[in-house]
């Protein structure tokens, strides 16, 4: 086979992977502050899908900038969840908040077949079909479109939670919840807007993978086990993991469809999760 | 106990004469009654006693329905015997991914999702072996008999799930009586703890999973021949893993009676409002239901319904009520 098709497999798992890793992003941040799993996280980022979609639908206005909607409708969305489910649960046991979090799982997977039916979507875009050629390789420019919308994202994500107050305060609660209690930080409202911000990351994910997704309810799932799998890798709770882990996982999965059919693909990133919870279940940049 | 005793035989006595008067409609519910109550009671060894959260067992599941199933077609192997073959192949993956899992010391979160990677791996795998029929499922042919664990009408299935509950009930209380039960208790209520008077812990583990796994998997026999169809997104999906654990969960985790109370409850009210939603248009409300119900009884029974039925009964039934601990550490104090 020849090297060119491995890079062509290569360029387009890094570009999948930049959007699987603002979703991780958003898992990583919620768990590095709160230390609570979202077990919703595919599925919500399927609300956001929906959401895109139906604006779509409706004005014919691009996923590329109804993101903005999708990803503020999302953090309502988690803000309102983190105050009547997440902080109900944050003091209990670990093993136990998985169960509540996995009923949340179920109403969201489920309320969006019920409101936009069980069918595939593949909304047809504007640049759906186009794409760019370089020497050999095609790269897909929804895909590279995608891949630099969510990394410009993610560092906006970046620097807001270093420069701007809340961002400090949320990063003061993850490191001492008792310590910002003290300087006055208000703990609940911090964890509200961090669940949200965790949201809008897979909200605005949601929204650039309309493009390259067939859209469905129960494609949520995978999604959120995606997430689990890169934010292992890469370090529950490291940001700078969940970043790196989503482009290993999306080359590792691309690169898988050599050797094995492409739905068994994610073998290989369950593998990877399985053997990384053994030998290093910290992760790559765990702390 | 002794008026315990008595109160379930009568409780299994009318259970034993109640099909005289069910149609084969409440029949049929009754069997998944039976079904959840055992794939729960099953679940509830690990997750209820040891306190390790999985939500992979439908893995067993599926391994023991293909298990016999297969073996039942290739080689015309009679169901009750590859039951067992079934549950040992269950019992041997479980014990693979109960020493990686902690042997490796993994705890809480990490153990749920080495579960779930588990199982969605081998859902993975069934979906694409030739034997298990692919992508189209597996049919199997109805040939009633005993031998082929096969039969007309409800009628047998009623009782062989009732004889799979009894057993079930047997094995959560030998165990809950014995040495064993007060092992898994103590690791679930402080594993270091445990470990420092000197329990072994990872002994122990394995032997919930083992177990566990094994009885889990005996259930996969039961429904292959009870539905005759098998799809690895019916068996061996996360979302059927999720009904195994609801019932016991909502009736009460770690004790002997919730996966069987839980079950009373819930899988009547699931398979009318699926029925029901259903033919109304409403394709997984009762799914969405289900979400509530588990986020409801984590956020305020966090000890399930058995432990205020115990409140209620335990002056007629019992001179002493020995206090019930809960996960969530709420039943301490």
């Amino acid at each position: 086979m020849s090297s060119s098709f491995v890079l062509q497999l290569v360029i387009s798992g890094l570009l999948m992977g930049g959007v699987y890793s603002l979703i991780a992003l958003g898992l990583s941040l919620i768990f590095g502050v709160m230390k609570v799993i979202n077990f919703a996280h595919g599925e919500m980022m399927v609300w956001g899908m929906y959401i895109a979609y139906t604006i779509l639908l409706f004005t014919g206005i691009d996923p590329f900038f109804s993101l903005v909607v999708s990803a503020g409708a999302l953090f309502v969305l988690g803000y309102l969840f983190q105050r009547t489910v997440v902080n109900r649960i944050i003091e209990f046991p670990e093993a136990m908040q998985v169960i509540p979090m996995v009923g949340a799982a179920l109403i969201f997977e489920n309320g969006a077949r019920l409101i936009w039916g069980p069918d595939y979507r593949s909304p047809a875009s504007k640049f759906a079909l186009s794409s760019l050629w370089i020497g050999e390789i095609m790269i897909d420019v929804p895909r590279l479109l995608a891949f630099l919308i969510a990394i410009l994202i993610a560092a906006l994500v970046f620097l807001f939670l270093k420069y701007t107050d809340i961002g400090k305060a949320i990063r003061s609660s993850a490191d001492n919840r008792l310590g910002a209690l003290l300087v006055g930080t208000d703990v609940n409202r911090v964890y509200a807007v961090c669940f949200g911000i965790g949201m809008a990351c897979v909200g605005a994910a949601g929204a650039l993978l309309v493009p390259l997704v067939p859209l469905a309810p129960h494609i949520g799932p995978p999604f959120t086990l995606i997430s689990f799998i890169i934010v292992i890798l890469g370090g529950m709770g490291s940001l700078m993991g969940a970043m790196v882990g989503g482009l290993i996982v999306g080359i590792a999965e691309s690169v898988a469809t050599i050797f094995l059919p492409s739905s068994l693909k994610q073998i290989v990133s369950f593998s990877l999760m399985v053997l990384i919870l053994l030998f290093k279940p910290k992760g790559l940049f765990g702390r | 106990m002794a008026k315990v005793y008595l109160f379930l035989g009568l409780l299994l006595l009318i259970l034993l004469i109640l099909p005289l008067f069910l149609s084969q409609y409440l029949l049929g519910i009754f069997v998944f009654i039976f079904y959840y109550a055992y794939l729960g009671q099953s679940w509830n060894i690990l997750t209820g006693y040891t306190g390790n959260i999985s939500l992979g067992h439908s893995l067993y599941v599926g391994i023991g329905a293909y298990t016999s199933t297969v073996l039942a077609i290739s080689l015309d192997l009679s169901p009750w015997i590859g039951m067992f073959i079934g549950g040992l192949g269950a019992t041997f993956i479980s014990l693979i991914m109960g020493y990686l899992a902690f042997r490796f010391g993994l705890r809480n979160v990490y153990f749920v999702l080495i579960t779930i990677a588990f199982a969605e791996i081998g859902r993975l795998i069934a979906l694409h072996l030739k034997p298990l029929g692919q992508f189209m499922g597996l049919f199997i042919d109805f040939k009633p008999g005993w031998a082929n664990f096969q039969f007309k009408g409800n009628l047998p299935y009623y009782y062989i799930g009732l004889g799979f509950v009894v057993f079930s009930l047997i094995v959560v209380r030998v165990i809950e009586v014995s040495k064993l039960g007060r092992y898994f208790v103590a690791l679930r209520e402080d594993e270091d703890a445990a470990e420092s008077i000197g329990v072994n812990a990872f002994r122990y583990k394995m032997i919930a999973v083992g177990i566990s796994s094994f009885m889990t998997a005996l259930a996969g026999t039961f429904y292959a021949n009870y539905i005759f169809y098998l799809h690895p997104t019916s068996v061996m999906s996360m979302g059927f893993s999720i009904e195994i654990i609801l019932r016991p969960i909502i009736g009460g985790l770690g004790t002997l009676f919730g996966p069987l109370i839980g079950s009373f409850l819930i899988t009547p009210l699931a398979e009318i409002s699926r029925s029901f939603f259903a033919k109304a248009g409403f394709e997984g409300l009762h799914v969405v239901i289900y979400g509530f119900l588990l986020i409801i009884s984590v956020l305020f029974f966090p000890r399930g319904i058995y432990a205020y039925i115990k409140k209620v009964l335990s002056p007629v039934l019992m001179r002493s009520s020995r206090s019930t601990l809960s996960l969530t550490g709420r039943g301490k104090g």
